[in-house]
């Protein structure tokens, strides 16, 4: 499966479009590590708990969309799209969406 | 316990740690920034030659023979002297100097992870690089509590088709 963030897979032709494929997960953070990063609001840097937290969540929603993709007998996802929202306190929705394709 | 020595107590958890924070975070947070400068920099002079472009579609003379997205992200947060003054200063407004250094080392470490992944896994080159920039939501409904500013930077990492492929 051959993803990309730009309207086309380089060196590649489009044959067929499937439409928007999405895939998202819904995280909630972990006390310990919200409590390492309280710690580590007063020295301030970088927050590695959270940085691990939103890297896993990404690549989780990513998957998702690769799989309906699969799903759909694309081969491709072109336009790649990431965003964030939050939904609740303390709890954020990660997705990722995409065009389903398929290259030559 | 007598009175002077309550008295003593009393002041010094109500100013004296504070100021013991600041003074702590000044310093570590401070030492923190500095290494982190030095270490981006490094980091910026091994990869100069590699391209990194934000262009949507890709030079002519690339021919490519494989591609991927490659991603990278950081969340950084303030240290507590600083987010003291940058309090002190809304009460003015203006700009506020120190979240810049903030925001600026951690776009630039999310770019660094960015092309160290595409390096690692063979990619010779990024296109249509973009960034995002998050505010994480606090832990507590007032505002307080811990916060974090995400960055993210994202890019389609391609192979070249031969190893001169670029020259025109």
């Amino acid at each position: 499966m051959d993803i990309s963030n730009t309207d086309s897979i380089p060196g590649r032709r489009i044959v067929e479009f499937y439409g928007v494929v999405t895939g998202n997960t819904v995280r909630a953070k972990h006390i310990g590590r919200d409590i390492m990063a309280g710690l580590k609001n007063i020295v301030g840097g970088e927050l590695v708990g959270y940085t691990e937290l939103l890297q896993d969540s990404r690549t989780e929603a990513t998957e998702r969309m690769i799989q309906q993709a699969q799903s759909m007998g694309a081969n491709a996802v072109v336009n790649v799209r990431f965003a964030t929202s939050s939904i609740a306190q303390g709890a954020a929705e990660l997705f990722a969406y995409g065009t389903a394709v398929k290259v030559e | 316990m007598d009175g002077a020595t309550f008295e003593n107590l009393n002041l010094f958890l109500n100013f004296g740690l504070p100021l013991l924070l600041l003074m702590i975070a000044y310093f570590i947070g401070s030492m923190v920034e500095r290494r982190h400068f030095s270490s981006i920099r490094k980091r910026e002079n091994e990869n100069r030659g590699y391209p990194v472009v934000s262009f949507d579609t890709m030079p002519d003379d690339w021919k490519v023979s494989e591609s991927t997205m490659v991603a990278g992200n950081i969340v950084v947060s303030l240290d507590y002297f600083k987010r003291v003054i940058a309090g002190l200063r809304s009460l003015v407004g203006g700009r506020i100097k120190t979240y810049e250094p903030l925001l600026e080392r951690a776009r630039r470490e999310a770019l660094l992870r960015m092309t160290e992944s595409a390096r690692e896994q063979g990619y010779d080159a990024i296109f249509n690089v973009r960034l995002e920039t998050s505010r994480l939501a606090n832990s507590r409904g007032d505002g307080n509590g811990t916060a974090g500013v995400e960055m993210l930077a994202f890019g389609t990492a391609v192979k070249f088709a031969s190893r001169f492929a670029r020259t025109p």
